[in-house]
């Protein structure tokens, strides 16, 4: 897990694999990594999505264009953040945040926005 | 086994249909009532509360929400009906598709009747005939016995896995819905052990294997992939139709199809026509082979899927088919009954001459002679050496 110490930091974390988050499946049961190449008879009946939080699978964090940085010193845990993410991607260590899944973080700056001690900025995301 | 050994009682087609419910005794009936659907419904809320079936009968407040608490109930797990005409059926229009779409096998009673305006409740098929691009399978029945024969055969046609498709099946409002005809019925073990257990697909109610119904598919697009799917799982229902019809001529002793041909192996001209129409029809025909007219006549039966080969076949050596639609697609070459059998006999060789009437709209009179004017059109075709105008034949419509 990577923690971004400076705000201001260039370079953004990689972007995380699926399945590196706390609490998610090691591997999906329902592989749908080929589905863009999948006819009509492979789909489940009806567009049902058989698996339950394999959005973790779905890496939305492409779309970002600008990344969050966190200053641990400033966070007093008061987990706005967290709570206001739409995409659960604030890692919490001991009671604070410490960082961002940026695979699956889009950038929308809420958690910036939300926090009352300023120890979350919005860089430009610099992807090579 | 036969079973012509069977009271036969006198019943109303939606007494019939009520029967065939409780018998089926789905898990779930969300309905509304509407005129002339009424009574089923109300028979079957009156079921309910005698303790006659199971059921979890929801109340609510429009059609809208009888398909769409349909379509919660069938989703979550539940072997689900529901019943309706109409404006009713009008009102569902757009949940209808995504009880299709998400692939779960209700059935639906639907007693055909004329769509407003003007306001009219009288027998017609403009409602269902409507929706046949809805992606329910459709089953159109003639008279009392088959409404009942067809309520459970949609069970089992819905169900089976090759198709898990909504199924409506259908019989005219009034002639068929408030008149009161004979009926022999199965005992209720008999159509249990018909129906077999209910087998739900991915249910939204096993919280062990949490699922999700009914996504947005907008980013990546399968919507296309599922389209063709729920097209190939119509094709299939082809077979299953004829299967499931088999598998109930053992134990009822009647046996249906996906259509229904009467002494057509050498007739030269034929009448297609649905529902209650079809009585008096053969009557007809009867009355026509009597006096050396070589007189035939298809009911249809599955109108969607539309089984065009079996038309095709049955019909290719007839010179002259007048087809009798009971609704009219305006602007169209003629109605719906028409064009499907029009494009069906298209690709025969010689290919028969078909001519379109429309009847009983807004349920207008429909009588022996109104039919017998028909077939006479059909001979005089069938003797000319000119091809005959494809304009709209009217049937006991008053002239201008």
């Amino acid at each position: 897990m990577t923690v971004e110490k400076k705000a201001g930091a260039k370079k953004p974390a990689p972007l995380k694999k699926p399945g590196a988050r706390k609490g998610a499946a090691k591997k999906p049961k329902w592989d749908i990594s080929d589905v863009d190449t999948w006819g009509p008879d492979r789909h489940e009946l009806g567009a049902t999505i058989i698996e339950a939080g394999n959005s973790v699978y779905n890496e939305t964090g492409g779309w970002r264009s600008e990344v969050p940085v966190i200053d641990v010193e400033k966070c007093d845990g008061c987990m706005l953040c967290y709570f206001y993410c739409p995409d659960a991607s604030v890692l919490v260590e001991n009671g604070k945040a410490v960082g961002f899944d940026l695979a699956h973080c889009k950038g929308c700056g809420i958690c910036a926005k939300e926090c009352p001690t300023d120890a979350i900025v919005m860089n430009v995301d610099e992807k090579e | 086994m036969a079973t012509t050994d069977r009271d036969i009682l006198a019943v109303t087609g939606n007494e019939a249909v009520a029967e065939a419910m409780c018998q089926i005794d789905p898990d779930v009936v969300c309905a509304y009532p509407i005129t002339p659907q009424t009574e089923v419904v109300q028979l079957y809320a009156q079921m309910v509360a005698d303790g006659r079936v199971a059921s979890e009968f929801v109340t609510v407040e429009s059609e809208h929400s009888a398909m769409s608490a349909v379509i919660g109930s069938a989703a979550g797990g539940a072997r689900t009906m529901t019943a309706t005409s109409s404006q009713g059926f009008a009102l569902m229009w757009e949940v209808l598709f995504v009880a299709a779409s998400y692939r779960l096998p209700v059935v639906m009673t639907t007693v055909n009747r004329a769509l407003s305006g003007p306001i009219n409740i009288h027998c017609d098929h403009s409602d269902t005939m409507g929706g046949r691009d809805t992606g329910w399978v459709q089953l159109y029945g003639e008279n009392h016995q088959e409404a009942y024969d067809n309520c459970i055969q949609s069970v089992r046609i819905a169900e089976a896995m090759d198709v898990r498709l909504p199924t409506m099946h259908m019989y005219d409002g009034y002639v068929i819905s408030g008149a009161i005809g004979p009926l022999q019925m199965l005992t209720k073990d008999e159509v249990q052990q018909f129906i077999g257990p209910y087998r739900s697909t991915n249910p939204m109610l096993d919280t062990k294997n949490p699922v999700t119904v009914g996504p947005f598919d907008g980013l990546h697009g399968w919507y296309f992939e599922h389209k063709v799917a729920q097209n190939r799982a119509m094709d299939r229902a082809l077979d299953v139709i004829q299967d499931v019809a088999d598998e109930y001529a053992d134990i009822s002793g009647r046996q249906y199809g996906l259509l229904d041909p009467y002494r057509l192996d050498d007739a030269e001209i034929a009448i297609v026509v649905v529902g209650s129409t079809a009585g008096t029809t053969r009557m007809t025909v009867d009355k026509l082979r009597a006096r050396g007219v070589k007189a035939g006549m298809v009911r249809v039966r599955a109108f969607r899927p539309f089984p065009h080969e079996a038309y095709a076949e049955a019909l290719q050596h007839v010179k002259v088919v007048g087809v009798m639609d009971r609704a009219d697609s305006f602007g169209a070459q003629g109605g719906p009954v028409f064009l499907e059998t029009r494009a069906a006999l298209y690709d025969c060789d010689p290919r028969p001459q078909v001519l379109p009437f429309i009847y009983g709209l807004g349920g207008r009179d429909i009588f022996p002679d109104n039919i017998e004017q028909a077939f006479a059109e059909l001979e005089a075709v069938a003797k000319s050496k000119k091809r005959a105008s494809s304009e709209r034949r009217y049937l006991n419509l008053r002239a201008d």
